[in-house]
């Protein structure tokens, strides 16, 4: 077993396994299961409320780990840093709040048809209650969304752009710091998706100048159920409050009430400190291994996984050809085998992939597959999973259709 | 368990050649039936979705005289979806409407692991190859899809 898989518990209780699911949810080393058992041992109590010393540490808790993430992300204010459950609930808040700050009737939002569902729903109905028109990008073969294609759909009604960074189907990651600047050309307000970008990529919200970045705990080795939506102040303090009750208020009477200052305003009910201590524990393992180590362990996975898939008569790659642009996800499909057989005689040869539609439906017509299998890295895989995975495919392939 | 139980020679043989994957009917207007044994009023037509993986059929069946004639299906799907619906057409060719719906019932009890008789079970024919899909919880709505869309487009048929 190599060193980095010793990190992580299910590793040490399962070394048969090519867990090559990541996309879907990474794996959980010793540092942050241990940070959050030691939270919920040692500094339990409900933050922000309580009047006693056991809450004031858990207060602290919770924001030092916001501090940890705004540092990690470079964003220019800790207030900026919202506590959500995941990346979906992050792109809701948007799609909801900014879309009542910004919208008018025949008004326009572009998002590509490349998102995960989660960046295309909200969207939709955001367009539906406000009579706004839902424009789609289109990617070029590669799986990007060209300058040319955006400046083309840009409109004097393009209110909203809203994009993925990382497909999690392609893994290609967009141009989005070309791409923004182009948006705000237009005073279009941008927000991206950036839950397959930030296990896999260095993100600097500043540098990117986007006005929403948003992201969840648990594809970068956090828990579930705590995610992050960063945004500008300016945009923040406009929004309406997308949840309210509990300690998002300053000042309440029997018909109105006024809001708690940032990033209160958009916190509301008791919060996942737990989660937050695990998120900002996740960042210290990260920082620990260090992205160069991570990209360039996944870069060369994902190479050697696509150029062995690629050799095979039998299989389709999507995305780039270019193997080691897809952020440790290679997007496959056995050609007379459908996903979902293939991931079930994947799993009894000890290999984790996933089959479907990936959340992202458009795109499969678009792709013009449907479905297709997934098999995606993190820095802790080697080239003995993939080695499996590849032998697997094979034997997938014959077992269906005889020996090749 | 050993997968090769669940992808056998009969699953795997019905997957690679359906001899009921096909149109019973025109689909521009599923009333007017091509299969010359058909009387218009008498194919029923349905659609089964899994909307958690896509598989998707459209089951078509022709009923003369509360005896199933003939049935067909088209669509896509995983190994699983496809033979079962294949091994379901199969089987139910010739049933009453009754004897069909008993069949779906202790099929769907047989791939959740609440009916292992196995003499009860050999009324099922080859379906019984798909019993293993029980220790398999993840795959069974891909067995069961067919015979929830039979079932349900025989029980509308009865309450109309």
């Amino acid at each position: 077993m190599n060193q980095y898989k010793n990190y992580f518990p299910i590793m040490r209780h399962n070394k048969n396994l090519a867990y090559l699911d990541n996309a879907a949810t990474t794996q959980k080393p010793d540092m942050v299961i241990d940070a959050i058992a030691d939270y919920y041992k040692q500094k339990n109590a409900n933050p922000l409320r309580g009047l006693y010393e056991l809450s004031q540490k858990a207060t602290d808790a919770y924001e030092n780990a916001r501090k940890k993430i705004a540092a990690f992300i470079n964003a220019p204010k800790e207030q900026e840093i919202i506590y959500t459950r995941n990346a979906s609930e992050s792109l809701n808040i948007i799609a909801y709040c900014l879309s009542d700050l910004l919208l008018k009737p025949d008004d326009e939002i572009l998002i590509s048809i490349m998102e995960h569902h989660s960046n295309m729903i909200p969207w939709q109905q955001a367009a539906k209650r406000h009579n706004a028109k839902l424009i789609y990008l289109y990617p070029d073969k590669n799986g990007c969304i060209t300058t040319d294609e955006l400046k083309s759909k840009l409109s004097a009604k393009t209110k909203i752009l809203s994009l993925t960074h990382v497909s999690n189907v392609l893994g290609t990651m967009q141009n989005i710091k070309e791409l923004i600047a182009i948006a705000h050309s237009n005073n279009t307000v941008v927000s991206v998706d950036g839950a397959q970008a930030i296990p896999h990529a260095k993100i600097d919200v500043d540098k990117l100048d986007c006005d929403f970045y948003s992201f969840s705990g648990h594809k970068m080795y956090a828990p579930m159920g705590i995610g992050i939506l960063y945004g500008k102040q300016t945009y923040l303090e406009k929004m309406p409050p997308f949840l309210t009750g509990g300690e998002m208020i300053d000042y309440v009477d029997e018909q109105t009430a006024t809001f708690a200052e940032l990033p209160y305003k958009f916190e509301a009910g008791t919060q996942n400190v737990g989660g937050a201590v695990g998120l900002a524990a996740a960042i210290d393992f990260m920082q620990s291994i260090s992205y160069d180590t991570i990209i360039k362990r996944e870069t060369a996975l994902s190479e050697s996984a696509g150029n062995q898939l690629s050799r095979l008569p039998y299989v389709t790659i999507y995305g780039d050809k270019d193997y080691t642009k897809h952020h440790g996800v290679i997007a496959f499909n056995i050609e007379g085998v459908h996903p979902h057989d293939v991931a079930s005689l994947m799993d009894a040869g000890d290999v984790a992939i996933r089959g479907g539609h990936h959340c992202a439906q458009p795109l499969m017509r678009y792709l013009k597959c449907n479905f297709c299998c997934r098999a995606s890295m993190a820095f802790y895989n080697d080239e003995e999973d993939i080695n499996k995975l590849v032998e697997r495919v094979k034997y997938i392939r014959s077992y269906f259709h005889g020996a090749q | 368990m050993a997968l090769n139980n669940i992808y056998n020679d009969i699953l795997m043989d019905h997957n690679m050649h359906p001899d009921h994957k096909h149109k019973l009917t025109a689909a521009s207007d599923y009333k007017v039936a091509i299969n010359p044994q058909c009387s218009e009023d008498e194919v029923l037509i349905k659609k089964g979705i899994n909307p958690s993986c896509g598989d998707e059929i459209v089951l078509e069946i022709n009923v003369e005289n509360n005896i199933i004639k003939d049935a067909a299906f088209n669509g896509q799907g995983c190994a699983v979806s496809q033979a079962s619906t294949d091994i379901m057409a199969e089987l139910v060719i010739g049933k009453s409407v009754e004897e069909a719906l008993a069949l779906t019932d202790l099929f769907i009890k047989m791939v959740r692991g609440e009916e292992t008789d196995e003499k009860k079970l050999e009324q099922l024919d080859e379906a019984v190859a798909l019993k293993d899909v029980a220790h398999m919880p993840a795959r069974v709505k891909c067995a069961v899809l067919a015979w929830h869309t039979l079932s349900e487009m025989l029980k509308e048929r009865q309450n109309k």
